[in-house]
């Protein structure tokens, strides 16, 4: 992140209120060109208003968005270097497929042969070869998605903003095209943004992923660190299973919960300050009572196929969710096990950046850990 | 169950179209045939097509209708974009609505009191200097009040087709490089065509034979098949050829149904 290139888009320290209603805190960030971004929240986090910031449809109520260094706050949305796939397409219904993608070019007063040529590459880039003069209406929900994005892409954008477009799709239809704007993406080297409240999608598509909440960006990484390391607890609930109970930090690298001592491999907090420990429900394990770190009465189990799915309670009360190949009877009791490095302790109220600067403390501390 | 309240509503319905609109048709017909010697013939569609008077009446009911339409549709269109751009959209279009619910012959009247020598608009322009002029019984003055009689029939439709445009289309025209102006030609335009032939076909069609307008605010100085129909049916008792006239007119109306009717299967 101390690179000295421009950033093709950054938020300077942007607010943005509708009358009383603040939608948008202090939002402040930096994306590097021809990468795969992602706004990851729930509705209402603000996830959709960041793209509309923009693409021009929004203008900050304070602070600055820059395109390559330059504030384009008041720029309108037809002169932004950027196109929009919107969530339900928004094709026109009164041209066809050709007339759809042909919108952007024509406006740019391309001849008709460079039209042409560029049409013909963008619905083979979506797969969509043959369908140059279909209607908008015989096409189905996904080859409509297609045709969106061929006609955003067709204008040259710098970066393209994609608003949840994949939330209309039946499940297959969506891994598939997944796949496809990923591949599309590294093709054309050039920056994507998009909005999605799928954590699954935002985990398998980005190079790096924005999780907002309440108009606040919680946390920002790879999806690996993200996953890895929530910082708070909306973060480790939002992406992935997690088993969250509250516990204290006795000292570094040595956490308290569920009534025990644990090892784990977390530093920098005060001593026994009060924190929330998060474990994975695929980094547990069951195992024999007398080997387990933790004891628990198995309450119910489902088969997922490649897993099963085990919810399970400790003595003291605290639900356990667990993802094992072994399978339990319900009602017996069980050892829980897991790894140092799979606890992962949340401080309360710790921002990202005092996360980071702890992070970068402890493990220069610790020269000896990989 | 379901079949049979359907078929009880057919009933109805096909009652209602056979005695008050295919009966009445036939009748037109079989009258504009009939030259009282009990044998059909074309003399009477003879008459009306070696005419010069005739042939200048259709014209002018055609060429006025035209008028009229255009008129109707220049003043509706930016009004019904305006309304459908606004909040409180359904009191405008009350605002628009509320004169249809007068009687026309009413309306007409109040026209001719603005606009007759010592109407209102001449004292306003006497009072300003500008002299007073002969407004009523002038082509003028008989397209502007048509015009107004149509207007809400123009701005209904046209309101109708722009508000069920996705307003997500400007949005995404716009985002794709199109100014305000080019997204309102390429999109906009083109998708509220359905309301702009359906307002056409609502002020076209009653505008080709209008007669109490014609009469009253025009001063039968423009004398349309309308006009000619009622003269017919009510003075020279002539009801051949005003029935042969009703035809032409008829006929005229399906030529405008079919010139304006949505080609887009839906």
């Amino acid at each position: 992140m101390t690179e000295t290139k421009t950033p093709i888009i950054a938020f300077d320290q942007v607010d943005l209120s509708f009358g009383d209603t603040q939608v948008l805190k202090d939002i402040d960030f930096q994306i590097e060109a021809g990468k795969f971004y992602t706004l990851l929240g729930p509705s209402g986090s603000g996830k959709s208003t960041i793209l509309k910031l923009i693409s021009g449809q929004l203008e900050p109520t304070s602070g600055d968005v820059l395109f390559e260094g330059q504030v384009m706050n008041d720029w309108p949305a037809e002169k932004r270097p950027v196109n929009t796939v919107f969530q339900n397409y928004a094709l026109f219904p009164n041209m066809n497929v050709f007339d759809n993608v042909a919108f952007g070019p024509r406006l740019k007063h391309l001849s008709a042969a460079a039209t042409k040529t560029k049409v013909v590459d963008m619905l083979h880039l979506v797969k969509l070869d043959d369908y140059a003069d279909r209607e908008i209406n015989e096409l189905s929900g996904g080859q409509q998605q297609r045709v969106a994005i061929a006609r955003a892409l067709a204008n040259d954008p710098e970066v393209l903003l994609l608003d949840e477009p994949l939330s209309a799709l039946d499940y297959k239809l969506r891994k598939d095209m997944q796949g496809e704007l990923r591949h599309i993406q590294k093709e054309l080297g050039i920056t994507f943004i998009f909005v999605t409240h799928d954590q699954e999608e935002a985990l398998a598509m980005s190079d790096w992923i924005f999780v907002m909440n309440d108009g606040i960006i919680q946390q920002n990484g790879t999806p690996e660190d993200i996953y890895d390391e929530p910082i708070n607890h909306f973060v480790a609930n939002f992406i992935g299973e997690s088993n969250i109970v509250p516990g204290i930090m006795k000292e570094d690298y040595l956490a308290h919960f569920v009534g025990k001592d644990f090892e784990n491999v977390d530093a920098g907090m005060r001593p026994n300050e009060r924190v929330e420990v998060v474990l994975r429900p695929e980094d547990l394990d069951l195992t024999s009572v007398e080997e387990g770190k933790l004891v628990v009465t198995i309450l119910e189990q489902s088969f997922r196929g490649d897993y099963y799915e085990v919810q399970a309670v400790d003595d003291d009360g605290n639900h356990w969710q667990v993802q094992t190949t072994n399978s339990s009877p319900v009602g017996e009791r069980v050892g829980l096990t897991f790894d140092p490095e799979d606890i992962h302790i949340m401080r309360f109220n710790e921002s990202e950046d005092d996360f980071d600067a702890r992070l970068e403390q402890y493990e220069d501390e610790k020269p000896d850990e990989n | 169950m379901k079949t049979r309240i359907s078929w009880t509503y057919l009933i109805f319905y096909g009652g209602w179209l056979l005695l008050f609109v295919i009966a009445p048709l036939l009748l037109l017909l079989w009258q504009s045939l009939n030259t009282g010697s009990g044998h059909l013939s074309l003399d009477n569609y003879g008459q009306f097509f070696t005419s010069g008077l005739y042939l200048t009446m259709a014209f002018n009911s055609v060429w006025y209708a035209f008028l009229i339409t255009l008129v109707t549709l220049l003043i509706s269109y930016p009004t019904a974009y305006f309304i459908s751009q606004l909040k409180h959209q359904q009191f405008w279009l009350l605002l628009v609505i509320l004169p249809t619910w007068i009687n026309l012959l009413l309306k007409t009247y109040a026209f001719i009191g603005l606009l007759s020598h010592n109407g209102v608009v001449n004292s306003l322009l006497a009072g300003l200097g500008l002299g007073s002029h002969q407004l009523l019984f002038t082509n003028w003055s008989f397209m502007l009040v048509a015009a107004y009689i149509e207007i809400p029939f123009m701005i209904l439709p046209i309101f109708n087709a722009l508000t069920e445009i996705d307003p997500l289309l400007s949005r995404a025209s716009q985002d794709l490089g199109a100014s305000k102006w080019q997204t309102w030609r390429k999109v906009t335009l083109p998708l509220s065509m359905p309301g702009v032939k359906a307002g056409i076909q609502a002020v076209f069609i009653p505008s080709l034979s209008l007669f109490m307008v014609t009469r009253l605010i025009g001063g039968n100085r423009v004398i349309t098949l309308g006009t000619a129909i009622e003269e017919h049916f009510l003075v020279t008792q002539n009801w051949g050829l005003g029935s042969t006239i009703g035809m032409i007119l008829i006929f005229a109306m399906v030529i405008a149904m079919i010139l304006t009717r949505d080609r887009r299967k839906s």
